[in-house]
């Protein structure tokens, strides 16, 4: 799937090009993008170390179990394929937490380590249910805090710049809860299909 | 309401690097130790990901420089038109799911166009507040595992993102509208 998408996406781009006279900045964004990635990488990578190191140190300390026991019940019913005493568990809900007060920076290397975890309990190159539903809790953003985008409206002079922080919890409450249902029903499909 | 969510994010962090090494160091843990041993996997990651992410950044940026990215949106023009979904945030809701920089970019230009204060505004910040760059997520994450076959992942993500948008709307309409 990945694949096709890639492909087409340049292959339809440079087509395109060819017929509507922008080539030249598409030789241009072929460059400068790939510069791009390198620097987000490189911004990554400090924000990588550094909370990886930390978690190193709070699962050594059990204090993700502490915040495993706190969200368990929830976590475990969303989660079945995974033993509810298991660490992917602990960055599961770590990483919703961050995400949940808006720390984007600290979500993605604990989403990683979550992925890492699943992936061990499933030895393949194939994504699991629970990597499935991983995927769509993390791509709906259910945040308390959108801190870019207060930051953007205060930018451009906003009389209420938070005015947006309810309505936008709630649309994420709703998408969230839609988007588990969507995963449901495709594992069930799946399911049905193998039989 | 601001100062306290200023207050949060600010201290949310800070507290819990206190907090994780206050524990460590009173459990007479190596923290420091384990803190570069947990980092040198850090670096590795970054390593991985980076062709994943370069791969994507080139192809999604052909797509757009090429102008087919506006072609397409113009494509969707009439079904969205139908649907009452205000053409102005047509290129965000096409951006979101595909590039983080690219939605950030549109959003900025919308408010800065509009003004945070309008409809359009308000709805473009929801917009980008309630939903995130699933491509992104799925290439991350994804590629940080190795994961080849994604099953239904990619499908079920730009689903919930549909349903993100069209939730947006409903909402901000009903709050604002």
């Amino acid at each position: 799937m990945v694949h096709l998408i890639w492909a087409s996406l340049a292959c339809i781009g440079i087509i395109y090009a060819l017929f509507n006279g922008t080539i030249t900045d598409v030789n241009e964004a072929i460059f400068t993008s790939g510069n791009e990635a390198v620097q987000i990488v490189i911004g990554l990578t400090s924000i990588l170390i550094f909370w990886l190191g930390l978690m190193r140190v709070a699962e050594e300390a059990k204090v993700l179990k502490a915040l495993n026991k706190l969200f368990r019940p929830l976590f475990t019913r969303l989660f079945p394929e995974l033993p509810s005493e298991h660490r992917a568990i602990g960055y599961i809900t770590s990483n919703f937490i961050a995400n949940l007060f808006g720390l984007g920076n600290a979500a993605t290397p604990l989403g990683i380590k979550a992925m890492k975890e699943m992936q061990r309990l499933s030895d393949g190159n194939q994504a699991t249910r629970s990597m499935v539903t991983f995927l769509v809790i993390n791509t709906t953003s259910l945040t308390f805090i959108p801190t870019t985008v207060i930051a953007l409206r205060i930018q451009y002079g906003s009389a209420a710049p938070t005015e947006i922080v309810f309505p936008t919890f709630i649309a994420s409450c709703i998408s969230i809860i839609s988007a588990l249902i969507i995963d449901r029903l495709y594992y069930f499909k799946r399911e049905k299909r193998k039989k | 309401m601001m100062a306290w969510i200023n207050v949060v994010s600010l201290i949310c962090i800070p507290l819990f690097v206190l907090v994780v090494l206050l524990i460590g160091t009173y459990k007479k843990l190596p923290t420091f130790d384990l803190f570069v041993e947990g980092g040198k996997e850090g670096l590795s990651m970054a390593a991985s990901l980076l062709p994943y992410l370069l791969g994507m950044f080139v192809a999604i940026s052909i797509f757009r420089s090429s102008g087919a990215l506006d072609a397409t949106i113009s494509l969707f023009h009439p079904l969205l038109a139908f649907l009452r979904i205000p053409s102005e945030i047509i290129p965000l809701a096409f951006a979101r799911p595909i590039s983080g920089t690219a939605a950030l970019a549109v959003t900025s230009d919308l408010l800065k166009t509009f003004g945070p204060d309008s409809f359009i505004g308000r709805l473009a910040s929801t917009m980008q507040g309630s939903t995130d760059t699933t491509f992104y997520i799925i290439t991350i994450y994804f590629g940080a595992v190795g994961i080849k076959q994604m099953g239904d992942a990619l499908k079920v993500g730009l689903l919930a993102d549909l349903i993100g948008i069209i939730t947006a709307i409903i909402v901000v309409s009903f709050f604002f509208g």
